[in-house]
């Protein structure tokens, strides 16, 4: 059911081997040091009067992890389920420092890339479309760029349930139109 | 901090629990020997331990402690009041140093300049002899009752050092030195029987036991002095000079040696020497030609008069036993509550990947597989109900805790009050009676400044000048209940009602039953005491009480009658990491409702369905009860189908119903929590993992009938 990509034994080296993914069409990468694991999408449990972004729970054997729809974390609509979406599960510090694991949704996992520091370029100001703190940097890919994000603030636990609490009245409009 | 000091700092502050109830105790009901002793003992092995991590502040600061005790011991100084509350402030600070040591740290200066200012009082008591030099010396020679006495006037004693003597840092020769310098070891016998094979021997661990005759002028509590070092690692017995029979008999029976020689035991105890040992047994070879009627040793022993018939029995008993009295050593283990926590969370998974393997079993068709799966799940959840007992604590040690703070409280106050405890031996889950320390602490506080009157004011009443306060444990339908019962002076019906009137709680006119009119002192900032103290009566408080166990799953009530006193009680479940819950349906998601809180569930018929879409009530036999429509709270998209059903749950003596698809009954459920993303969620209590391994959603119906209130009051 859960298909491990041989990232993990490999995370042990250096920051600089990223996980590239695709969201909307668009690639993104993450520092792999964080990823645990990588899952099918399924059997979610939704959460009520929670923001869009985030999706559920699922059961990732016996403990209860949130899941993120990054798309609707970055305002730009809520991923399609296919064949090939995915939970990347991201080890993130919350509050007094402990650990959380968090699933971020995206459409497609595509490969564990080496990024050396002198190919990673500051983000811009603003072009992106994405706030300019989610950005770690920009690496460049066969030419190309890859945002390479950056999963404390992106996942922050304190930002996310700090959005909840202000979902709840939005919750209520919705109910109410 | 390394394993050894915390296995110090642990043990500490057990051996300070126990010195604090003990000087209680002593307060209380006088000093007794065995109190001054175990008191005694404490400090001792504080001390004794501090020297072993190396830790000097806390052996200079035990050692005049440990003096004064023991001139307390041999009743030279006799303990008082004053004397009692020096050594308990002692105590505490003990559990300051301790409290150093567990961070690591060098004790601060106003940490050392308390430690001096004790010393100096502990050090005043040891320059004053008591005035009334009142000793009795309580060993005296044992009376010859009729026959039996031994021929000896010396003491006799009975050492076993236990293994882990040695890797303590204890030589026991040193220990036989000691004694040598209180009398004269007339005669000693080293047992070597415990010795294991060359192979298995280890060399840090002690195997040997003596057998000593003992001639000296001390008392039996000085001797036992000697072995207070090693006293938990090793059995002593002593036996009074001129000692009957008895008890060289239970000195047999209490001899550790797996095999000794039926003769050995004899001699070893005393009973008979080596001579008349040798003797018996020439006589039992000079018939060794006739093996079959060769006497026993013992028969042999008897017939010539050298012992009596009875110590033979009781020695012939104790070779017999030897066998199985090892597995009687049954003992406690301390464990890690982090340790216990994964067992539990693994067994939880393990209850719930039976229920999957379960439900395909029974996809399958296949009976045998059913059959055997289901025994595995039956075992798998005794598993999990032994487990969880694992982290079953008993509540009396929270409640002893309390002794000391009524006393302090009591005397802050000027008041005489007695606490009584009962029903210590209640147990429940250690995480419940760790958050239940502090609305306790409350409640008991706030009985003592306002409940209990001052003793002037109680004989005035023509009751006892003594205060009572009792706390009280019970297990009650799964759950426990906690009473905190003062026989003080009751809470004034009006005097609350007007209170809440003042404070817009309550319409002018509302009638109130007497439950409810109590209940209102949990609304915040509700508080009738006239003065306010610095121990209560701020106003912060019982409803901050009803809060942390309302979040316990738990409900607080209230029982008073003026001049008569007041009783809380708690209601808890036994613990946090299960719940009984009540599975519902809405669209394609599961929800577990608390069973505790329904009350019925009931169909919601066509009419009352078209009745009720632009209403959010129903009548249920003749009561107006509204509802919330799950669907609609939590915004499900899918449309339902074509029945709903209605649960009708109880909160705090309101009830509401819960509209939902379908009921899907009763079940078990190890409780998930739900990470802190999640933590401002309303209406929503955690969660828990279906057989079928997707997640539920535990409601709290609590919350989620706050969250509606203030919805349509917004509206």
């Amino acid at each position: 059911m859960s298909t491990n990509l041989p990232v993990i034994a490999q995370a042990t080296s250096d920051d600089h081997q990223y996980l590239t993914f695709l969201l909307n069409g668009e690639m993104f990468a993450i520092a792999i040091l964080n990823i645990k694991e990588i899952i099918e999408y399924g059997s979610l449990t939704e959460v009520p009067m929670m923001p869009g972004f985030i999706r559920g729970v699922i059961n990732l054997r016996g403990s209860v992890v949130p899941v993120v729809d990054l798309s609707a974390r970055f305002g730009r609509g809520k991923t399609e389920v296919s064949r090939r979406t995915c939970i990347v599960i991201i080890e993130v510090r919350g509050e007094d420092d402990a650990k959380q694991d968090i699933g971020v949704m995206v459409d497609s996992v595509s490969e564990v890339l080496e990024i050396p520091k002198s190919e990673i370029e500051p983000p811009p100001a603003f072009g992106a479309r994405i706030r300019v703190d989610f950005i770690g940097g920009m690496g460049k890919v066969a030419g190309k760029f890859v945002i390479i994000l950056n999963a404390d603030k992106v996942l922050s636990v304190d930002e996310l349930s700090m959005l909840g609490q202000a979902a709840l009245p939005t919750a209520q409009a919705e109910l109410a139109a | 901090m390394d394993e050894i000091q915390q296995a110090f700092v642990v043990e500490g502050r057990e051996l300070l629990q126990m010195m604090e109830d003990n000087l209680l105790q002593m307060e209380g009901s006088g000093s007794d020997s065995e109190t001054i002793n175990a008191i005694f003992r404490a400090a001792h092995t504080i001390k004794g331990g501090a020297g072993v991590i190396e830790c000097n502040f806390i052996v200079e600061f035990t050692h005049v402690l440990e003096n004064v005790l023991d001139e307390m011991r041999a009743g030279v100084i006799v303990a008082d009041r004053e004397l009692i509350e020096v050594l308990l402030n002692s105590a505490d600070q003990l559990g300051a140093l301790l409290t150093c040591v567990e961070n690591n740290s060098e004790p601060g200066d106003d940490v050392n300049l308390t430690s001096a200012a004790l010393r100096e009082k502990l050090q005043h008591y040891l320059g004053k002899p008591a005035a009334g030099h009142d000793v009795v010396l309580t060993e005296a020679s044992v009376q010859a009752s009729g026959g039996g006495e031994m021929e000896t006037d010396n003491w006799h004693i009975s050492l076993r050092f236990g293994p882990d003597v040695l890797r303590k840092g204890m030589d026991p020769a040193s220990f036989l030195r000691y004694l040598m310098e209180l009398g004269q070891i007339v005669n000693m016998t080293t047992l070597p029987d415990a010795m294991p094979d060359a192979d298995e021997m280890d060399a840090e661990s002690c195997y040997l036991g003596f057998e000593i005759s003992y001639q000296s002028e001390a008392d039996k509590a000085k001797i036992e002095g000697v072995f207070d070092f090693v006293s938990d690692d090793c059995v002593v017995h002593i036996w009074p000079p001129h000692s009957k029979l008895a008890d060289f008999i239970s000195s047999i029976e209490t001899l550790p040696e797996d095999t000794m020689r039926l003769g050995e035991i004899l001699i070893l105890c005393g009973a008979l020497t080596q001579h008349e040992l040798d003797f018996a047994l020439s006589a039992q070879a000079d018939r060794v030609d006739d093996l079959s009627a060769q006497p026993k040793i013992g028969d042999l022993l008897v017939n010539q008069g050298v012992v009596t018939a009875e110590v033979v029995e009781a020695a012939a008993v104790k070779q017999g036993r030897v066998a199985d009295k090892k597995s009687i050593e049954s003992q406690l283990i301390r464990v890690q509550a982090s340790k216990l926590d994964q067992l539990i969370d693994l067994v939880g998974e393990m209850v719930i990947a039976s229920a999957g393997a379960n439900m395909q079993a029974r996809k399958s068709g296949e009976t045998a597989l059913v059959e055997s799966t289901s025994v595995i799940s039956m075992l798998v959840e005794q598993i999990r109900d032994s487990a969880l007992q694992l982290r079953m604590v008993q509540i009396g040690e929270t409640f002893t805790r309390f002794q000391r703070v009524v006393r302090d409280t009591s005397r802050e106050l000027g008041k005489d009050i007695e606490l009584l405890i009962s029903g210590s031996e209640a147990e429940l889950d250690k995480s419940v009676v760790e958050k239940l320390g502090d609305p306790l602490m409350h409640l008991v506080r706030n009985a003592l400044d306002h409940g209990i009157e001052s003793p002037e004011v109680r004989t005035a009443n023509g009751k006892p000048a003594r205060g009572t306060l009792r706390l009280n444990a019970y297990h009650e339908s799964g759950g426990i209940a906690i009473e905190i019962i003062d026989d003080g002076a009751g809470m004034n019906r009006e005097k609350i009602l007007n209170k809440a009137r003042e404070r817009e709680l309550i319409s002018p006119n509302q009638v109130l039953t007497d439950s409810e009119i109590f209940g209102l002192i949990f609304e915040p900032g509700f508080s009738t005491a006239d003065k306010i103290t610095n121990i209560s009566g701020r106003g912060v408080g019982l409803d901050v009480v009803k809060r942390n166990i309302a979040a316990l799953r738990g409900s607080i009530e209230v029982e008073s009658r003026e001049g008569q006193g007041s009783t809380f009680r708690i209601r808890l479940p036994l613990t946090l990491a299960i719940i009984d819950g009540f599975l519902v349906g809405v669209g394609r998601a599961s929800y577990v409702i608390p069973l505790g809180t329904v009350v019925e569930c009931i169909e919601l018929s066509e009419q009352d369905r078209a009745d009720t879409l632009n209403r959010q009530y129903i009548n249920l036999r003749g009561e107006v009860l509204p509802f919330v429509r799950l669907r609609e709270q939590f915004a499900i998209s899918e449309s339902g189908g074509r029945r709903e059903n209605i649960v009708v749950v109880q909160y705090a003596g309101q009830k509401i119903g819960l509209v939902v698809d379908e009921l899907m009954g009763e079940f078990q459920t190890v409780i998930k929590p739900l990470g802190t993303i999640f933590k401002h969620i309303k209406g929503i209590g955690g969660s828990t993992i279906l057989g079928s391994g997707e997640v539920a959603l535990i409601l709290d119906v609590q919350s989620l009938v706050a969250l509606t209130t203030a919805q349509q009051n917004r509206m």
